[in-house]
């Protein structure tokens, strides 16, 4: 029934955030921004009544980790702060090794120790929009990932499985501490 | 200078910088070897540069609303919405092409390492979950 509840009532909020400015009859603040009308509000209530049904196994799988407020905080800091500077760094990698044609590629693997599912698609995602490295494939019962690395260092390779620093920095604490 | 034109300033700089992002992926397309490069050119410049022509549209949407312009609220939303769905779908996509690639058997090409070769990684666990069954 909580299932129910959460997968509706979120279904609910970004339904009216796609359909604000429908209407003049409710006004929250004025009437330009965030105003709808009764009849958006109705379909919108049904609709998300109907996606609640089918999909609250799908959307909530084991517990209610997630619902936690501050978890969306530091997802948020997690977002602006470390996760953009990468993205910035990796974009002047990869402009520079178009430019120049300097390659040296491999696939290499590193164990996370991420428990939670949603934790390793949110690193699989950070690391492939970081600096030269891309997601290849997954082993499901230990969650190792497989990187391919467009410059591999010669000293990271001592060691298997090759040390997180190296691939992704800080953002496996960063996960553990939103998603665990 | 008023401050509708500082706006359009700079909605035009960040316009600018996504759209030259943009084209270093398009360029990097055609001078990497192999599928997996290419896709590092096309998924980090395509979606760094859409983060910069989404900022400058809710930049522009923000203006049209302090203008009292009704279409500028709702512009301003949906550009965010459309903004996280390219976070998410976009390195999703490139990891589905590139264990895709993998696993029908293509090689990086020049690669120095390559731990994932000879690994069927899908196929031990649907058998497990068979066992288990």
């Amino acid at each position: 029934m909580l299932a129910f509840i959460v997968t509706t009532l979120l279904c609910f909020v970004i339904y009216l955030l796609l359909t604000t400015g429908s209407g003049t009859e409710i006004v929250i603040l004025n009437e330009d921004f965030l105003s709808w009308s009764y009849a958006e509000i109705i379909l919108g209530l049904i609709l998300s009544i109907i996606v609640g049904i089918i999909a609250r196994k799908v959307f909530v799988k084991d517990n209610y980790r997630m619902a936690n407020i501050v978890r969306w905080f530091r997802f948020l800091a997690y977002i602006c702060g470390p996760f953009f500077v990468g993205m910035a760094k990796a974009n002047i990698d990869v402009a520079y090794r178009v430019i120049t044609g300097k390659i040296n590629p491999g696939i290499v693997k590193i164990s996370p120790n991420l428990k939670t599912d949603l934790g390793i698609t949110m690193l699989a995602n950070s690391i492939t929009l970081t600096p030269g490295t891309l997601s290849v494939d997954i082993d499901e019962e230990k969650n190792d990932l497989y990187i391919h690395w467009i410059n591999v260092k010669k000293e990271a390779l001592k060691k298997k499985p090759v040390d997180c620093k190296y691939i992704c920095g800080e953002f496996p604490k960063w996960i553990r501490r939103i998603t665990e | 200078m008023s401050i509708s034109q500082i706006v359009d300033y700079i909605a035009i700089i960040l316009l600018a910088i996504g759209t030259f992002f943009s084209i270093l992926g398009g360029l990097g397309l055609l001078r990497f070897p192999d599928v997996y490069t290419r896709l590092h050119a096309g998924t980090k410049c395509t979606t760094f540069g859409a983060i910069f022509i989404c900022g400058s549209v809710v930049l522009l949407g923000l203006k049209m609303w302090y203008f009292a312009n009704p279409d500028g609220s709702v512009l301003t939303i949906h550009t965010i919405g459309a903004l996280i769905a390219i976070l998410v779908t976009n390195p999703t996509g490139a990891h589905a092409i590139a264990r895709a690639a993998h696993r029908s058997g293509v090689k990086p090409v020049g690669a120095v390492v390559d731990d994932l070769e000879g690994k069927t990684l899908r196929k031990s666990i649907s058998k497990k979950k068979e066992a288990d069954k």
